[in-house]
């Protein structure tokens, strides 16, 4: 696969300018970069989802211009996505007869299923429905999608960030196998530790631009991380500081989902004290947005589950809880932390209204309302042209400052952040993370959910990891190793490792 | 009041008639929401392929081209509603509602100078087996063409949607749009094709109560049939075999309170009249328990962003 | 190729312009079309639209404007409100036709009575029936999960039965001859919705749509209850997150939709209908959607919009009359201007873009 001078422009951004970069079979290429480097956009001119404005690509030696995904797929291109392309309410085997171009009669194809899914070491039934599947399963179908094809071009969108440690390392055995059998892989991801684990090339991206290659294993991580964000940046401080009291307690809290497809929440127990962050790890869809929406009352729970200062909450509505000190940031920026077609300045008021006093008997102090908007921009660095701006509007990192800067301002006692630095660019989220450590600082208690591992390690003082609604012990996270907090996160989840020969 | 004149075998019989508009209306409204639109404008739809349908069989004197121009109709209709919401990207509550209130307008225009003509009749086939069974032959034959075409018809969606893969196809997109697009596969166009083969079915549903249930031209005279369409196909819970159900429960009921009334209960006829509304609601609350049978997508506009 | 591509944010200009647009697009389709029917397009718009206002018989239809968009407005005020919300109330005709049997089962209850209080009463009656028709949709909504808009639009054919059951049977006019219908209420003076000045057309509906608009525009843009309404419709999670109550909202906005159109029916029978017949009814609550819609939702839109509405309807009349206009022409035209705005309505959120051949 040679790609040259690919060029694409989106209005406003130039997504990729004369980008070029080859990869051979075989090899397992890494492509790095920040979000909105312009990766995504890249593959998906690979995969034919996008046509490039300029610039050509060569596949197996001959030129390659795939008008759409079934032409790719034909000519050996296959694709895992990182918002995986499943339909929930189908069965795996439908599923993979959708990514298929021609499919089997469904009685072949899940055997098919079966033997691919011995040799790989990835159990799978064909005849259960996706949407009940953990991450890890669900990543598998994707992954099993893809062989059925026989691909010589197998493109891994951040194929990691839903895994455990373990499943990392069975999903890395079974694309050695891969490579060994020449096929090539190119491997997309931000982080830098897998990459030199399992790249033999490394292409970095930066604003749409290749800003040079490396080989992964003899060049260091910080070297790559300057690589793609063009700058060093800072590494939050931390400062020692004494915990306070139990804030915050969940006492054996359990909960069905709202959604068909959700995790229950099963006997979930924790105390949270002024001044403490603690971290709660999982890969996402195992209780996390169920957990956030207790805490913020979106979803009401047995009374004496949640206590919050000695107080029984669990049945309190949203504005009660935050009257009381009790701020959320839930980890969907539009449409569920802000609304998109909405201004700054309403979006200040969507969770100011009650702590800020927005409101006079009902009737909306517009002017109080955008100079809090004003001070969230200003004191958070958000980077928009003014308050009427529509939510929708703004990068994902600054929307992100926005939501976290609203809430801190808003002086919490305690403060649940779900995912708060996902997909956002690198300064945006060292901002965020400082913010927070700032605000433990001064006495507020939070409890930070993230996906991101790193994260958790270098802010919260304790951990814990979500594993199918269920939370394990709360451990010190200094005396933690990852294998350890793999191990809290749920292991490999049955996966095997792959036992093909090669 | 005698309801001895009130015979099981005639009023299954009428049943079948009464249940067919709503069988061809809410199988086609099924597909048009399993591929994740929702189409408000049903009863405009039928409304306009009751008059073309009338138009044409009237001036051509054969039902069948009666029939087929109500579908022609119909489908032109849904195709003003796929632009709105498929290219223009309109909120397809409000588009559909449109529909409704256009092919009101559009019909009533047309059908100016066909009030009191009679339109020819549908040949009625004897089916030689059925006829002669006990009881039920009554029931199940001697029924003209269109009452079994809507049967197979449901019989068909059911098959394709359940073993093709053009049925797959339509399933996946109606599921998760995005999901479906990133594979390759073309949202729009499925969804356009759809929502015109749901016009088509209206169109004949509303046919077959100008040319063959009335049989003549009134404005309005679908009288929310369509609306009935699409509360069954939420009965159904999205499922070809149960709108067959459904269609026969609503048929029953309107056949039951018009038999009632020939009857001469002593209830007043507006009273009765209301019942096939009312049973609707009835059952649309009894459903509404297990909607998480709808497809995801359903109602969300789709734009490629990428 | 034309592309379509999303704006950063709408685009306030064009959601002002777009129903002007569409207006005009559908005077110009709407020309070809009556042009088709062997009509001089020019003549049959000006008459639609010139005139009721201009013409050699204006002051004869001019009251006839306010007292057409009177109800229309009344009506859809209280719909905009919901269809903000993402709350489908589609059976205001329902509520239109109980509010006003309610009006008229107090007023013939008590008749002969003279009394001041009599009107009050009705209007409090009518305001009633249409809340507690509209009640039927919201409470199965909020208990069951049941959809809103086919419950309120079958309560729209119920409503069309009992009114035919009311005026042959217990409010036919005792009087009357055997004749369906009730007693005219313009008759019974404590009853009569009268014009309040002589020749301005403009009766307590009048008001009270007037009324209605500046309360719905101080409750949308100055009050938590109306941002919250916006909220809901905009980011229904967003909105569960601030703390709104789905169902309460559900509740509030189709009581107020029912509430309002009640009195618009309560008004016109009253008033410029005067009786309760079969005939009663002539499709207001169906109208107004186009009315809610074509104001943008918007309070000040849509009493601009209802009064353009009822010119229609004037305008229409008068073809009807002088030009042998079909009277289904004018629905069409009415339905046509829906379709037009939806479709202009993309450009506010939308930019089209010229490029070259794409996929996607």
């Amino acid at each position: 696969m040679a790609i040259s001078n690919l060029t694409k422009t989106y209005p406003g951004v130039v997504a990729n300018d004369s980008v070029s970069m080859e990869l051979r079979a075989g090899e397992v290429h890494a492509l790095l970069g920040e979000n909105g480097a312009g990766k995504s956009t890249l593959v998906k001119m690979i995969y034919g989802l996008v046509k490039p404005d300029s610039g050509s690509m060569k596949f197996q030696g001959q030129s390659f211009t795939p008008a759409n995904p079934h032409t790719a797929r034909q000519a050996g291109v296959a694709m895992v996505f990182q918002h995986f392309s499943l339909f929930d309410a189908m069965s795996v085997a439908e599923n993979i007869a959708l990514g298929m171009e021609n499919p089997p009669p469904m009685r072949d194809l899940s055997d098919q299923i079966k033997a691919v899914s011995e040799t790989y070491g990835l159990p799978l039934q064909p005849d259960h429905i996706v949407g009940d599947l953990s991450a890890g399963e669900r990543q598998r179908v994707e992954i099993i999608r893809c062989l059925l094809q026989d691909p010589k071009l197998l493109i891994m969108d951040e194929p990691t960030s839903v895994l455990t440690p373990q499943e990392v390392g069975v999903l890395f055995e079974t694309l050695r196998k891969l490579t060994a059998q020449g096929v090539g892989i190119l491997y997309i991801s931000h982080k830098l530790d897998e990459i030199r684990e399992l790249c033999q090339h490394a292409t970095v991206l930066r604003r749409g631009q290749n800003v040079g290659s490396c080989v992964p294993s003899e060049t260091s991580a910080r070297e790559m991380a300057e690589m793609m964000v063009g700058s060093s940046f800072q590494t939050p401080e931390r400062s020692r500081h004494a915990l306070g009291d139990v804030v915050l307690k969940i006492d054996k809290l359990s909960a069905p989902s709202p959604n068909e497809f959700g995790t229950p929440l099963r006997e979930i127990s924790l105390e949270l004290h002024a001044g403490e962050i603690l971290g709660i790890g999982g890969v996402a869809g195992n209780g996390q947005d169920e957990l956030l929406a207790a805490l913020s009352g979106e979803m009401r729970t047995v009374a004496d589950a949640v206590v919050f200062e000695g107080e029984v909450i669990g049945r309190l509505a949203p504005a009660a809880r935050r009257k009381m000190g009790l701020l959320t940031a839930p980890e969907e920026r539009l449409g569920h932390a802000a609304a998109p077609d909405m201004s700054l300045t309403e979006n200040a008021l969507l969770t100011g209204a009650e702590r800020e006093n927005l409101t006079s008997r009902g009737f909306l102090k517009w002017g109080a309302a955008q100079k809090f908007a004003q001070s969230v921009i200003e004191s958070f660095d958000v980077r928009t042209p003014g308050t009427e701006t529509a939510a929708r509007a703004l990068s994902g990192g600054n929307l992100q400052k926005f939501v976290i800067g609203r809430e801190v301002l808003q002086r919490p006692k305690v403060l649940v952040v779900n995912q708060p630095t996902w997909g956002v660019d690198a300064a945006a989220a060292a901002a965020i993370r400082q913010a927070l450590l700032d605000l433990a600082t001064e006495g507020v208690a939070i409890l930070c959910i993230s996906q991101d591992l790193d994260e958790l390690i270098e802010i919260s003082d304790h951990f814990a990891a979500l594993n199918e609604g269920r939370l394990s012990d709360i451990r010190e996270t200094e005396s933690l190793n990852m294998e350890q907090i793999g191990l809290m996160m749920g292991g490999a989840h049955g996966m095997e490792v792959a036992h093909v020969e090669a | 009041m005698d309801l001895s004149s009130i015979k099981p075998a005639l009023l299954l019989a009428s049943l079948m008639i009464a249940a067919t508009p709503v069988i061809y209306a809410a199988i086609g409204e099924l597909v048009v929401e399993r591929a994740g639109v929702l189409n408000l404008g049903v009863e405009g739809m039928m409304i306009t392929g009751a008059i073309c349908g009338f138009i044409a069989a009237v001036n051509t004197d054969s039902p069948m081209l009666g029939f087929m121009a109500a579908a022609v109709g119909g489908a032109l209709l849904s195709l003003l509603f796929a632009l709105l919401t498929q290219y223009a990207l309109a909120n397809q509550v409000a588009s559909g509602l449109a529909l409704t209130l256009f092919g009101l307008g559009v019909s009533s225009l047309l059908g100016q100078g066909y009030v009191g003509i009679k339109p020819p009749s549908t040949p009625k086939l004897d089916i030689p087996v059925l006829s002669d069974l006990p009881g039920i032959g009554t029931v199940l034959s001697a029924h003209d063409i269109m009452i079994y075409l809507g049967l197979l018809l449901v019989a068909a969606v059911w098959a394709v949607l359940k073993y093709t893969r053009i049925g797959l196809i339509l399933r996946a997109v109606g599921e998760n749009h995005d999901a479906a697009h990133a594979l390759g596969y073309k949202v729009v166009r499925v969804r356009v094709l759809a929502i015109m083969f749901g016009g088509a079915c209206a169109g004949l549903g509303g046919a077959y109560i100008s040319l063959v249930r009335v049989p003549q031209w009134t404005e309005g005279m679908t009288a929310g049939v369509g609306w009935i369409a699409l509360a069954l196909v939420v009965f159904a819970s999205w499922r070809a075999g149960r709108v067959l159900l459904g269609a026969w429960l609503f048929g029953g009921v309107t056949v039951l309170q018009l038999n009632l009334q020939a009857a001469g209960v002593a209830i007043p006829v507006e009273y009765l009249s209301m019942s096939p509304y009312l049973i609707t609601i009835v059952v649309l609350v009894i459903m509404s328990s297990d909607k998480n049978k709808a497809p995801a997508s359903l109602g969300k506009i789709f734009h490629a962003s990428s | 190729m034309l592309r379509l591509e999303k704006r950063a944010q709408p685009s306030k200009q064009w959601a002002a312009l777009a129903p002007v647009l569409a207006v005009l697009i559908t005077m110009v389709v709407g020309g070809g079309l009556f042009a088709l029917l062997g009509k001089n397009p020019f003549e049959v718009i000006r008459t639609i639209f010139w005139d009721p206002l201009f013409g050699e018989f204006a002051f004869y239809y001019r009251p006839q404007l306010l007292i057409k968009a009177g109800p229309l407005i009344l009506i859809a005020i209280g719909l905009s409100l919901g269809f903000r919300a993402g709350i489908w109330n589609i059976g205001a005709e329902g509520q239109y036709i109980i509010g006003a049997l309610c009006g008229a089962g107090v007023a013939l209850t008590f008749y002969p009575l003279d009394a001041w209080f009599l009107f009050p009463m009705m209007i409090l009656a009518g305001a009633l029936g249409g809340w507690a028709w509209a009640m039927i949709p919201a409470l199965l909504k909020v208990r069951f999960g049941t959809n809103e808009i086919l419950v309120s639009l079958m309560l729209v054919y119920v409503a069309e039965k009992l009114l035919a059951a009311m005026a042959l049977g217990p409010m036919r006019n005792p009087e009357g001859h055997g004749f369906p219908g009730s007693r005219n209420l313009q008759q019974y003076e404590s009853a009569h919705n009268a014009e309040l000045f002589t020749g301005s057309g403009l009766h307590w509906g009048g008001i009270t749509a007037l009324l209605a608009v500046i309360c719905a525009y101080i409750l949308l843009n100055r009050h938590i209850l109306g941002f919250n309404i916006r909220l809901l419709g905009q980011a229904p999670r967003a909105a569960r997150f601030a703390g709104v109550n789905p169902n309460r909202l559900t509740v509030f906005c189709l009581g107020i939709s029912g509430a309002l159109a009640g009195l618009a029916g309560m008004y016109e029978i009253s008033g410029p209908s005067g009786q309760v017949s079969i005939d009663f009814n002539v499709g207001y609550g169906f109208t107004a959607i186009i009315v809610a819609f074509l104001g943008r939702l918007h309070p000040v839109g849509i009493l601009l919009a209802g009064l353009l509405m009822a010119l229609t309807y004037i305008g229409g009349e008068i073809a009807q009359s002088n030009m042998n206009l079909p009277a289904a022409a004018i629905q069409m035209f009415q339905g046509m201007m829906l379709f037009f705005l939806l479709a202009v309505d993309l450009m506010a959120n939308y930019r089209l873009r010229l490029t070259r051949a794409e996929v996607s």
